[in-house]
């Protein structure tokens, strides 16, 4: 018993850790802490990590929810989201605001409340220097048009008509897709197309100013309360001149929003902020900075890389018991139930991982299941390799030689006594390396976790690479970091074969078919 | 010759098996005395193996009757199901019918002690000293206690075979059915198991024994059973068949171990 409690006790202290932040993520808010959710891939001059010290998130949206935090007496809380699903986030109670350049339109206002809005502003269209084709939204017919997936820059090219509309989730990239040619011209909200492109050589700001986008705080309709709080709050920062002052530090006070406010008094303070980004994006680092600056990733890789390890590991280990349970059921149960069982695996292996990660993270909700984004990437990806678990110790179970079988049950074992004494240990033996493979496939797989608001390895890649246009260096180092992670894996794996090659002298004849196992006796 | 069903330890009665490629026995019928050693001769492919396999219940039989000490199992034919009954009945004689294959089948992640140990654990729910105990004296029995901790894959044919029979032992059987014990085997290592099986016939242990050893056959058994195309051809004592096979199926096939018609008494040999 003692060495059982001890055996365990570590499996616990596991438990706890993996459990921490998932608790932590869903415990209900204390009341003066404020969630709020936004998406910093790629979100300048929104939210983004401070290029200077990655680990800061910075943006004029962050500055507006600190200012509108302090007038609640609330202590602002960041959680992480994919940009298209900070709505459905949202709807499932996940944060209590969203704030990230969400613009008031009829689809959103169905679904959420709006507070009054914080920000107007305008698409802009932008070209390569030397193009001369496109001088307006009209002349987009017939050319590749790059903006944000689901955006209102997206609804403008579809009802234009005729343009082949490529839609992007990180803004960086488009531009560098329209700089490198992939692209005839990309539309974006205006603080996006500045803060990507005011200062690129390459590209030039073309057209008049396209369209009114209002963004505003988004809150679930339920919350009357909060929505009354976040919309007096507003009211005091705009007519207190602190939006003013955060749009002049951002350099995001325009004509449009002058008029609006009626506010055309000259600019109040530095634009100190954009002109830090304009630094920091100037081309042509030295070797040195660069490596400071990856050094300056290391953090925040780290953590994302025990994000990507605990939600692989207990992804794993659901997969690993279920399976069993699947391929038992499989070979040894009544039909129906090995009917169920075969079902299972055909459906999780034959649907998209990401499809069901979503099904589970924002389509369970309806139903009244609401799981933590941990357990839910946990456990949706523990359901889909559980089938492919299972298939290996089929596989495993049918690689012991039925003698092995016969030699139990002649010696009075029943089926089931047989299957746990004498079959099932050598099949584990047998599937260890494969089950191993699998966890490094895992391992690589629970990057789709980003999606569901979890910043692990590739989130944060992504984070990283589009604060800083470059994809090169984070690129590697995140793919060196992966490799380290399943570096003991593989090792392990090629053990475990070693060790397998030399136990497997006796036992020739393979495996008989399921129906060996389901005929050829008794259970108890 | 000719044992009476009721002062019998094990009767078989119109015993048939087939599979979906036919039939592989044919109604036997044999009786078998406590403390009797049997061996089973035959061409390949005549259903002795498989009627080992029917005895100790392996295969299910088609149809006939088996009586195993007081435990008794009929089957009208392939039509009637099995139900749980009748898997009751086999599982107990299962466990009252101690089985030694061709090629040993040890469990090669357990070590010999574990191997032995293991059924009793299981099925008879010994303690585990209690286990162990009971294991190591028939471990001692096969001249293998030395070998307690080491791993199947570490012996020898020889030893594997012994460790096989020490394993089926700890079961307390009633009876022993090997399934060609010795065909695996390097010649040289061939005697140690059939010394193992000399020994435990001294002390009155029931055998049946499938077997290519036709000079063990002959010498050890207390009477011979040669089988061809599932049926039994003839049985006697083992010099009387040896030298004045009746049947001349019997003759045609002692005729492949010496090469001459004449079988002489010590003329045949196995190998």
């Amino acid at each position: 018993m003692k060495r059982i409690i001890k055996a365990l006790a570590p499996l616990a202290l596991c438990l706890c850790l993996f459990c921490a932040p998932a608790l932590a993520a869903v415990a209900n808010a204390e009341p003066e802490i404020l969630r709020w959710g936004g998406d910093s891939e790629g979100g300048f001059p929104y939210m983004f990590p401070n290029p200077e010290n990655p680990d800061e998130l910075i943006g004029f949206e962050v500055d507006i929810v600190n200012e509108l935090a302090a007038y609640m007496n609330r202590k602002p809380v960041y959680i992480n989201n994919a940009w298209d699903n900070l709505i459905p986030g949202l709807l499932r109670d996940f944060y209590d605001i969203s704030i990230n350049g969400l613009e008031v339109t009829p689809e959103h206002e169905e679904v959420v409340n709006f507070s009054i809005p914080y920000y107007k502003t305008f698409l802009q269209l932008a070209v390569r220097k030397e193009n001369t084709d496109i001088e307006e939204l009209a002349d987009c017919k017939g050319k590749v048009v790059g903006t944000l997936k689901e955006s209102y820059a997206q609804m403008v090219l579809e009802e234009l008509g005729n343009v082949e509309i490529r839609t992007y989730i990180v803004e960086a990239n488009t531009y560098e897709d329209l700089q490198n040619g992939r692209l005839d011209a990309a539309l974006f909200d205006s603080p996006i197309a500045i803060y990507s492109a005011g200062f690129n050589p390459a590209i030039k700001f073309v057209g008049k100013p396209i369209g009114e986008i209002e963004y505003a705080v988004a809150v679930t309709k339920k919350n009357k309360k909060l929505l009354a709080e976040v919309n007096e709050a507003l009211v005091y920062l705009r007519d207190s001149g602190k939006l003013r002052e955060i749009y002049d530090r951002w350099a995001l006070w325009s004509p449009l929003m002058a008029s609006e406010w009626g506010d055309y008094s000259p600019r109040r303070v530095e634009s100190d902020r954009y002109n830090n980004w304009v630094e920091t994006h100037r081309p042509a680092l030295s070797m040195g900075e660069r490596m400071t600056r990856y050094l300056g990733f290391l953090p925040t890789f780290g953590r994302a890389a025990v994000v990507t390890m605990q939600v692989s590991i207990t992804a794993m280990a659901i997969a690993i018991v279920l399976g069993l349970a699947l391929a038992i059921a499989r070979v040894f149960a009544p039909r129906w139930l090995s009917l169920l069982s075969v079902g299972y695996v055909e459906f999780m292996r034959g649907t998209p991982v990401l499809i069901q990660l979503f099904f589970i993270f924002y389509g369970l909700p309806s139903v009244g299941i609401k799981l933590s984004p941990f357990w839910a990437g946990a456990i949706g990806l523990g359901l889909n390799y559980a089938a492919y678990e299972a298939e290996i110790y089929r596989g495993g179970l049918f690689a012991i030689p039925s003698t092995q079988w016969e030699a139990a049950l002649a010696l009075g074992m029943t089926r089931w006594q047989s299957m746990r004494e004498v079959m099932l240990p050598q099949a584990v033996r047998v599937v260890i390396p494969p089950i191993t493979n699998d966890f490094i496939s895992l391992l690589k797989d629970s990057s789709l976790v980003s999606i569901i608001t979890m910043v692990d390895l590739t989130k944060a890649y992504g984070q990283l690479a589009a604060t800083y246009y470059d994809y090169f260096g984070p690129g590697i180092m995140v793919a060196v970091i992966y490799l380290l992670i399943g570096l003991p894996f593989v090792r392990f794996s090629r053990y475990a074969e070693q060790r397998l090659g030399e136990q497997d002298k006796d036992g020739s004849k393979k495996g008989r078919g399921r129906n060996f196992y389901r005929t050829s006796t008794r259970w108890h | 010759m000719v044992n009476k069903a009721e002062e019998s330890l094990i009767v078989i009665e119109n015993l048939n098996k087939g599979f979906e490629d036919g039939e592989v026995l044919k109604d036997v019928s044999l009786n078998i005395k406590e403390g009797d050693l049997v061996s089973i001769i035959g061409p390949s492919g005549c259903g002795k193996s498989t009627f080992l396999r029917c005895l100790n219940c392996l295969e299910l039989l088609d149809s006939g009757y088996i009586r195993v000490g007081e435990r008794e199992l009929s089957r009208s034919g392939r039509e009637q199901k099995p139900d749980e009954r009748m898997l009751q009945i086999a599982h107990e004689i299962r466990c009252d019918v101690g089985m030694v294959f061709q090629s040993y089948n040890l469990f090669p992640h357990k070590t010999v002690l574990q191997n032995v140990m293991l059924a009793p654990l299981v099925v008879k729910k010994l303690k585990k000293e209690e286990a162990e105990e009971h294991a190591l004296l028939f471990l001692e029995k096969v001249g293998l206690k030395g070998f307690a901790g080491k791993y199947p894959s570490t012996l020898s044919g020889g030893q594997g075979q012994r460790a096989a029979i020490a394993r089926a032992l700890a079961m307390n059987p009633k009876v022993m059915l090997y399934d060609e014990p010795t065909s695996a085997l390097d010649p040289e290592l061939v005697g140690e198991v059939l010394q193992v099986m000399k020994d435990l016939d001294r002390e009155g242990m029931t055998q049946i024994i499938v077997t290519h050893e036709m000079k063990f056959a002959r010498d050890a058994s207390d009477y011979i059973v040669f089988m061809d195309k599932g049926e039994i051809v003839e049985y006697d004592d083992g010099d009387i068949l040896f030298t004045q096979p009746k049947n001349p199926r019997t003759r045609e096939f002692l005729r492949h171990f010496t090469g001459t018609d004449a079988v002489g008494a010590g003329a045949v040999n196995v190998r």
